[in-house]
């Protein structure tokens, strides 16, 4: 599109790719990166370590907003239920004797199972009226947790089964925890949006009427999506809970995850995997800069959010994208004329 | 009895909700925007109630004399400048814009005014009431924010029906571009609905600010109540707004009556009910929920 000097494509035979380089380097890079974030409790200062902790718990709420806003279409502002709900789960079940590291499955399960249903409530409304219905409902899935006198009511309770760690110990399993289930999400999302699904939800995302005349099963795929996006969040509030690991329906359930994710996902754009990622990066950068400062850091970083949002809608990756044509994480395929001696691109991105 | 005083109070609770939930209608009727920051737009008229207008030396009683004006040229200018750029991009970006605006108006009242509670001070008037029976009281507030919620809907029906501009602001609600070929400046007419929404809102903000005391987080729950309001009555119909916003008002006394806790999600089950089983509410019509 933006090559202007495109020879005659059919002089050319074309070639169709992922990605402009080859796929082992990403192989090579995400073992490098898993390697050093899982050995970094060792290498880095502790501080880092539970800087790194927070930063993964919203990386993860970023990416699973990032799927359901960027991708399926659907701006909730009612993910902090599901981050509450989470944190909640894993209480439960570490009251009722299990392990909190072991919980989090049971816990991502739980929200997954509770997703489901609230969907065929919620797909009956569209745009600003299906996002405050989610807050509708991540205020009534509060309410409800408050009236149950087990897991402490209004004040909170503290989560059991971490007593026989040593504080360093906890520090390091929590750490781990967090990380290796930001891993899993971003790596899931990377093949769900590599896959079948993912062709749907890019059609759904750039012109739904067309996509649902082409046979694209749009309302069960967002109903996926949407479960998808609750156990991910559940599993953020899971983490959450354990690097708390005190439980209170006020931070849980706190309008400010909601705030966070979209604002990460706003700022480094949506509809990328990379977006959440950068930022995620720029939110804790402001956050431990201005962490003196009370809430401007948050302020200073909605204002930017509704700049980028009306300026630059495809936020910073988008505009890294747009001007060199690079993807760190390519999830749809590009058609290049490829010849001997060069290879011009056509079209910047077929996805 | 106590019954009755259920049914009263939460009448008299669901004036102010509707009072709250007109501009939000409006501004979703005629531009086809949720303004998420509608419940801080409130509060903010609340803060400036009980700091701004003390300082123009206006009793705090007076306040929606100056506030309501203010916001209203407030409401003008935030559309003709923010939330136009962002209706030119999509309804998507709408949303996303009004959230943000919602969050830092929230934290920036936080920083400059601290969590602390505050109330919209007019004296010995709050705690005047009417005594029916040995059971039911009727707070003169709630029964004044009642009545100027009815004068307020009633005010927007007539105008919207009878008057040239309201006949504008229809004409552009229903088909934009055809009132456009017909000569009307859209974004004017965008301009005057926000300037009206915010009037509104900042009414029920000051109403809100004497009835009960609020702090900068006040703002989320109110978006939450109008918009129950809107979705119960039915979106796009103002006295459907009105008996939502009863209904809803109800359902809260009901819940409370069984225990405090149960006050809000009462309503939030009323609201969930209506979905279910009504999703276009009890007075709208099917097709404005899927556009």
């Amino acid at each position: 599109m933006s090559d202007t000097t495109l020879p005659q494509s059919a002089e050319l035979p074309l070639l169709v790719e992922r990605s402009t380089f080859s796929p082992i380097y990403t192989l090579v890079g995400t073992v490098v990166v898993f390697a050093f974030f899982t050995a970094a409790p060792w290498i880095l200062a502790s501080s880092w370590v539970s800087v790194l902790s927070n930063f993964f718990v919203l990386l993860i709420m970023a990416t699973m907003w990032n799927l359901l806003a960027g991708y399926a279409g659907m701006v909730s502002i009612g993910q902090q239920g599901f981050v509450g709900l989470g944190a909640y789960a894993t209480l439960y079940f570490a009251i009722k004797g299990m392990s909190p590291f072991v919980a989090i499955p049971f816990a991502v399960l739980a929200c997954a199972i509770i997703a489901y249903p609230i969907t065929y409530l919620l797909f009956r409304l569209r745009g600003g009226y299906f996002a405050v219905a989610t807050w509708v409902i991540a205020d009534s899935a509060m309410l409800l947790i408050l009236t149950v006198a087990l897991l402490g009511g209004g004040t909170g309770k503290y989560l059991p089964g971490l007593t026989n760690l040593s504080p360093s110990e906890l520090d390091h399993d929590t750490y781990l925890a967090t990380w290796f289930v930001a891993f899993v999400v971003l790596v899931a999302t990377y093949f769900i949006l590599r896959s079948r699904l993912g062709l749907v939800l890019s059609s759904l995302r750039d012109n739904e009427t067309a996509a649902r005349s082409s046979g694209a099963k749009v309302t069960s795929t967002r109903r996926l999506i949407y479960v998808i996006a609750g156990a991910g969040c559940g599993a953020a509030g899971s983490v959450l809970a354990i690097s708390q690991p005190f439980v209170q329906p006020a931070n849980a359930f706190s309008l400010n995850w909601a705030a966070e994710m979209l604002f990460a996902s706003m700022i480094g754009g949506m509809g990328t995997i990379e977006g959440p990622i950068i930022g995620c990066i720029i939110f804790f950068v402001l956050q431990q800069s201005l962490q003196n400062l009370g809430a401007w850091y948050l302020i200073i970083f909605g204002a930017v959010a509704v700049v980028i949002a009306i300026w630059q809608p495809r936020g910073i990756w988008g505009l890294i994208r747009d001007t060199t044509h690079f993807e760190l994480l390519p999830v749809g395929y590009r058609v290049s004329a490829s010849s001997l001696s060069s290879r011009r691109r056509v079209s910047r991105d077929a996805n | 009895m106590t019954w009755a005083n259920i049914l009263i109070q939460g009448a008299l609770v669901g004036g102010f909700y509707a009072l709250f939930a007109c501009g939000l209608s409006l501004m979703f009727g005629v531009m086809k925007v949720i303004n998420l920051a509608h419940g801080d737009i409130a509060v903010v008229a609340a803060y400036s109630a009980v700091f701004l207008v003390p300082k123009l030396h206006v009793a705090q009683l007076w306040a929606f004399l100056v506030v309501v004006p203010l916001f209203a040229l407030i409401g003008y200018v935030v559309q003709r400048t923010l939330l136009q750029k962002a209706i030119d991009r999509d309804p998507f970006t709408t949303l996303l814009v009004t959230f943000g605006l919602s969050v830092v108006i929230e934290n920036l009242l936080l920083e400059i005014y601290s969590a602390n509670g505050q109330s919209v001070n007019i004296g010995e008037l709050v705690a005047k009431s009417w005594q029916v029976n040995s059971v039911i009281y009727v707070s003169d507030v709630s029964l004044v924010v009642l009545g100027v919620a009815v004068l307020v809907l009633g005010a927007l029906q007539l105008f919207l029906s009878r008057t040239s501009s309201g006949r504008l602001i229809r004409a552009v609600s229903d088909d934009r571009e055809a009132a456009q070929l017909c000569g009307a400046n859209y974004k004017h007419v965008f301009g005057v609905a926000a300037a009206i929404a915010f009037a509104t809102v900042a009414l029920a903000g000051i109403a809100f600010g004497i009835s009960t005391e609020f702090d900068p987080t006040a703002g989320g729950i109110n978006l939450l109540y109008a918009f129950e309001a809107v979705v119960i009555g039915g979106i796009g119909s103002l006295w459907g707004t009105l008996v939502g916003g009863i209904l809803l008002g109800v359902a809260q006394q009901f819940g409370a009556h069984f225990n405090l806790e149960y006050q809000t999600l009462a309503g939030n089950a009323l609201f969930l009910i209506v979905l279910a089983v009504r999703p276009q509410g009890l007075f709208g019509r099917r097709v404005s929920l899927n556009e």
